[in-house]
């Protein structure tokens, strides 16, 4: 059981704030339309701007987690600490997911506005890719064999290779602006209208929000896997002999009556 | 409304995929619970050791 009074409160609005958001992102915020200045025709990437109120709040909270795992990372490598340790594991696999909805939801939404779902010259994607496969390696690492110690110290450092990679992503659209087709930063983009701007970030917001839901209920997963882990076998015999107390074998029965039958 | 096949696919595919992770760690962490010692279960009110590796 992982959820508390605090994670049913949080969860029960997070089902609201997500019905909000469906109500914001379809009904309440207007289509992307301009009109060409040069041509007089309409332009703009109309409905499939939606798509963007859960792409960039996908993309913010993978960029939150594996920086959380890297503060983790860093309290594991100074502190040696147990706690740090399970916080950065379990923000490293919601990482993981948020950085896989990044592709998808960013590949869907390539289709129809650049007419392809993937170039594979594009720095921004496949820097994005790279963090994706490198946080995949994070968690394949937190699973190898060994003493506790040795394979947090492994992860950490291994943690500390995503928060680079998540810098070299987000600067990539500007340290390499002709190498891809991804749009710079726009969040203070002027243009933006004032629903859309708002939609837009509450999206983000709820995106964060959700982000520490999961966190929470993942922390107390992974407290759980290593009490388990670590008492899991004591506890399992020790019930194993309470049962054999209240059920004593064949043979001790035999004993017990003088091996008469 | 345009795209309506690209919204659904990327919208459901981000609501699938979340309430599925969801599920699947409330659900670990209830088969995990059964498991573990009450008093065990909390970091909060566990007494444990701190430190990686100190049993």
């Amino acid at each position: 059981m992982t959820g508390s009074r605090t994670t049913r409160i949080l969860g029960s609005t997070l089902l609201l704030g997500a019905v909000l958001l469906f109500f914001l992102a379809f009904v309440a915020t207007e289509p992307d339309t301009r009109i060409d200045a040069a041509s007089g025709d309409t332009i703009g990437q109309f409905d499939a701007v939606r798509l963007m109120y859960v792409h960039v709040p996908s993309a913010i909270v993978a960029y939150t987690a594996f920086f959380v795992t890297a503060v983790g990372s860093v309290m594991v490598l100074l502190r040696r600490s147990v706690w740090w340790d399970i916080v950065a594991g379990a923000s490293a696999e919601i990482g993981t997911v948020a950085a896989a909805l990044t592709l998808i939801t960013g590949s869907i939404w390539a289709k129809p506005i650049w007419n392809t779902f993937w170039r594979w010259d594009d720095v921004r994607l496949m820097t994005t890719l790279v963090l994706f496969m490198l946080s995949l390696g994070y968690l394949a690492v937190r699973r190898l064999e060994g003493t506790a110690e040795g394979r947090a110290v492994r992860s950490a450092v291994v943690g500390l290779l995503l928060i680079v990679n998540v810098i070299v992503v987000n600067r990539s659209v500007e340290w390499w602006a002709s190498e891809t087709l991804h749009q710079q930063s726009t969040i203070a983009d002027v243009e933006i209208e004032d629903l859309t701007l708002f939609t837009f970030m509450y999206s983000i917001f709820f995106g964060v929000a959700l982000y520490v839901w999961m966190l929470i209920h993942r922390f107390r997963v992974g407290w759980l896997e290593r009490q388990f882990e670590r008492f899991g076998l004591d506890d399992a015999l020790a019930a194993r002999r309470a049962e054999a107390d209240d059920h004593p074998t064949v043979d001790a029965a035999i004993d017990s009556s003088g091996g008469n039958s | 409304m345009t795209h309506v096949g690209y919204l659904i696919a990327g919208w459901g595919s981000v609501v699938t995929i979340s309430f599925a992770y969801g599920v699947s760690v409330i659900v670990r962490g209830r088969k995990l619970a059964e498991k573990v010692p009450e008093d065990r279960r909390r970091w909060m009110t566990t007494k444990d050791a701190t430190e990686i590796g100190v049993s």
